[in-house]
């Protein structure tokens, strides 16, 4: 669990890596790689929370991320007063009928006795409840979706400071895990598995189509940066002076100075949440949830309340992604729905979490890196393959066209492959737990 | 008398037989993920994009006999290159275990080491099959398109709603009968059919009276591939085959098993039926039904759609966490391991 000499040597390869990369392919492409790596080592750390201290299965990654990036759209954009005056309040009405809905179904279910008139009362509020909530709230939607909709069509956010949407993401992210945990903790560990995938696809199914909350679709772009943009440190007089002192040109210096910005905040960040997860995982807490990994009944016999120390671990870990997930957002300066593929989001951070070592912290913080590097790298690397195997081909061949074609799923395959390759032959990762 | 016909017609044409043949989609993918959870006892991640692999080959066989003129008139040629399916993703399905599987299976893993592992493979499949067909929408179907076209129907029976059976539906019923009354069959008449149900149930007994494990292991690969296959062309034939849609069907694949009861293969056709009915009511426009069946002043002027079809997903979800905070084994009894 220590920081050895075996570590420092592997995070000195990381670096080469990286320092090669930009080498050979340009500063900007490097840091543009340390940046998204950040963020997936972060990720990466959230998951290794939940699989590698307690042992529990989420693939609804995705779905953590996303609601990270809803919290970066509800927080930072400027509130649309049209919208609101519009239907703001009638939506937000709307979902707290519903909300009310499903609370009073909860409170029927508890303190009625079981029996024919708990079903009927049930039933009769639910289905009344739905209708008084869709026509309160479908009224408010149409309303504010029918302000300007090319350029809006939503509610906004809240003006603030984008800084500030990154612990809200992760405040919405341990929300969401609350309910699932509540919900699919304590039954057999598959049933998580599905409940997250299904929360997931959820997640993003509700970003693609509330429009009144983040333009769905039609994507939210132009979030406010936490850093400069370019444009005007190209105009700010000493800052061309600097970049001059260093011999850059101005365009040069002010692309790579924000992403330098970026990954000094995200650096930031990620050595925050590695400290306290390191703290955690070194102080009795961290022992207990291990002990409770390793044998639950064990544990049990011991007084500890396993279900409760799960359902608070998965929200921990998920919040973490969820602070991730913002973050990722404001890189991007947008919020695109149709981007999330669990492919990418929660599989990819599983592969990360899995060959970095799963129950090491800075295992997962390497592999969050590696992979990241891997993934964007296997693209040209895959490609170049391609074209030296069927360069003994015709120019015009349609076999040589359709590889080619296809050279970008190559990156799938060196997922999968390393992802077994690792299971088989290194189980416990590049850094192991002990 | 009428109108309460032709809401019925309507009914039977939008939901009845769409969800009836959805169902048994479901319920024959469902019925191979519940036969390695109850025999190799972990949830396979990589049983949608075995579905999309087994049709894939399905569809490159059936473009290769279209090419040279071999068809079977009004049904789709597909039905014809469904055996090589099968066969292809029986050998890519035993050389899969060979590869990966076994060692953990030997090793006595932990079933979620398993189910990673699965993942590792699903990720290989999903990249092998964009690689050789690529992301887009294959449409493969030929032959008949309707058994009962909309306008015949209409002029049969002179009604103003139509009601229109597609090829692809009919096929995917009978098929399915077939399919689940052959399964049955092996199961719970033949030796092996009745070895592997020991196996499922207690695997220690199983072995103490002589029940060679790796047979069993590979006769069930080889029926989980023809299931996979089976439920990937019927699904790619009534709606069109991409390889993310086949990924997106793991969902409603493990709720249906799951809300039957994992490792009980009534369970799954069971399980496919609620989850295929339930999406579809719920995310149907309802209007066209009730404006046949309510009295005039009281006929809806909206849709009547619950929610959205966008969330289809969020029904399967739904109804498995009903079932989990309800009867966590599922409706028929199931594993819980």
């Amino acid at each position: 669990m220590t920081f050895n000499t075996r570590s420092a040597a592997l995070y000195a390869g990381m670096a080469v890596l990286l320092i090669g990369t930009g080498m050979v392919q340009g500063w900007n492409t490097a840091l543009l790689i340390l940046n998204m790596g950040l963020i997936s080592a972060i990720m990466s750390l959230g998951v290794n929370l939940q699989w590698g201290f307690a042992g529990l299965f989420n693939v609804g990654v995705m779905g953590f991320v996303a609601l990270g990036g809803l919290a970066a759209v509800l927080v930072s954009m400027d509130p649309v007063g049209d919208a609101w005056s519009a239907g703001g309040l009638q939506v937000l009405l709307g979902l707290v009928l519903g909300a009310a809905t499903v609370v009073g179904a909860v409170l029927i279910y508890t303190r009625m006795s079981a029996g024919r008139r708990r079903l009927l009362a049930m039933v009769i509020w639910i289905v009344a409840g739905f209708f008084i909530y869709r026509a309160v709230f479908d009224a408010g939607v149409d309303a504010v979706e029918s302000v300007n909709p090319a350029a809006t069509g939503y509610l906004g956010g809240l003006g603030l400071p984008v800084l500030i949407s990154w612990p809200v993401g992760g405040v919405l992210a341990a929300g969401a895990a609350w309910i699932i945990g509540k919900t699919a903790l304590g039954l057999r560990s598959d049933y998580l598995a599905i409940a997250t995938l299904g929360i997931a696809e959820i997640v993003i199914a509700i970003l693609k189509n509330e429009d009144w909350l983040a333009r769905g679709v039609k994507n939210v772009i132009g979030i406010p940066r936490p850093v400069p943009y370019e444009v005007d440190l190209q105009q700010d007089p000493s800052f061309i002076e600097r970049a001059a002192g260093l011999g850059m040109d101005p365009t040069m210096a002010s692309t790579i100075y924000v992403k330098l910005a970026y990954g000094a905040l995200f650096a930031l960040f990620l050595i925050v949440i590695l400290w306290m997860a390191q703290s955690a995982l070194n102080s009795p807490w961290g022992r207990m949830m291990r002990a409770i990994r390793d044998n639950e009944t064990a544990a049990e016999a011991m007084g500890k309340d396993v279900t409760r120390r799960h359902l608070q671990v998965f929200i921990l870990g998920s919040a973490v992604c969820g602070i991730a997930g913002a973050m990722m957002t404001t890189l991007d300066g947008q919020l695109t729905p149709g981007t999330y593929q669990p492919l990418r989001f929660t599989f990819l951070v599983w592969v990360m979490m899995i060959v970095g070592g799963s129950g090491n912290n800075y295992g997962a913080v390497l592999g969050g890196l590696l992979i990241w590097w891997l993934w964007v790298m296997v693209e040209p690397i895959g490609l170049s393959l391609i074209q030296l195997v069927t360069s003994g081909m015709a120019e015009d061949s349609g076999l040589r066209e359709h590889l080619l074609d296809s050279a970008a799923h190559m990156r799938l395959m060196t997922m999968g492959l390393i992802l077994i390759l690792v299971l088989r032959f290194s189980p416990r990762g590049l850094i192991p737990e002990k | 008398m009428i109108d309460f016909l032709n809401g019925l017609v309507a009914l039977t044409n939008f939901v009845i037989i769409p969800a009836t043949a959805y169902g048994a989609q479901l319920a024959i993918g469902a019925l191979g993920v519940t036969l390695i959870y109850g025999i190799l006892r972990f949830s396979n991640f990589a049983h949608g994009d075995t579905m999309a692999f087994g049709t894939m080959i399905t569809i490159l066989v059936t473009w290769w006999f279209q090419s040279i003129g071999i068809n079977l008139g009004v049904l789709p040629t597909a039905l014809l290159a469904l055996p090589f399916g099968i066969a292809g993703t029986a050998v890519l399905v035993l050389l899969t275990d060979k590869a990966v599987y076994q060692f953990y299976r030997r090793q006595k893993a932990k079933p979620v080491i398993l189910v990673i592992v699965s993942m590792g493979v699903m990720f290989i499949l999903n990249g092998l099959v964009r690689f050789i067909i690529g992301v887009d929408d294959q449409n493969f179907a030929d032959g008949e398109r309707f058994i009962i076209g909309a306008r015949d129907f209409r002029e049969m029976t002179g009604l103003r709603e139509g009601l229109a059976f597609k090829t692809s539906q009919g096929l995917t019923i009978v098929t399915a009968v077939i399919v689940v009354a052959l399964l049955f069959w092996f199961l719970n008449k033949t030796r092996t059919g009745k070895s592997m149900r020991a196996f499922s149930d207690n695997e220690d007994l199983a072995l103490l009276s002589g029940i060679n494990p790796d047979r069993v292991v590979m006769v069930t690969w080889l029926i989980v591939a023809a299931l996979a296959t089976v439920a990937g062309v019927l699904y790619g034939l009534d709606k069109s085959f991409a390889p993310f849609t086949y990924f997106q069907l793991l969902l409603p694949i493990f709720a249906s098993a799951i809300v039957g009861g994992l490792g009980s293969p009534i369970g799954a056709i069971a399980g496919g039926f609620v989850i295929a009915f339930s999406e579809v009511t719920i995310t149907y426009a309802w209007k066209k039904v009730l404006v046949y069946w309510m009295p005039e002043p009281l006929e809806p002027s909206s849709l009547m759609q619950l929610l959205s079809t966008d969330y289809k997903f969020a029904v399967s979800f739904a109804i498995l966490v009903i079932v989990l905070l309800f009867k966590p084994t599922g409706l028929f009894k199931g594993k819980s391991v």
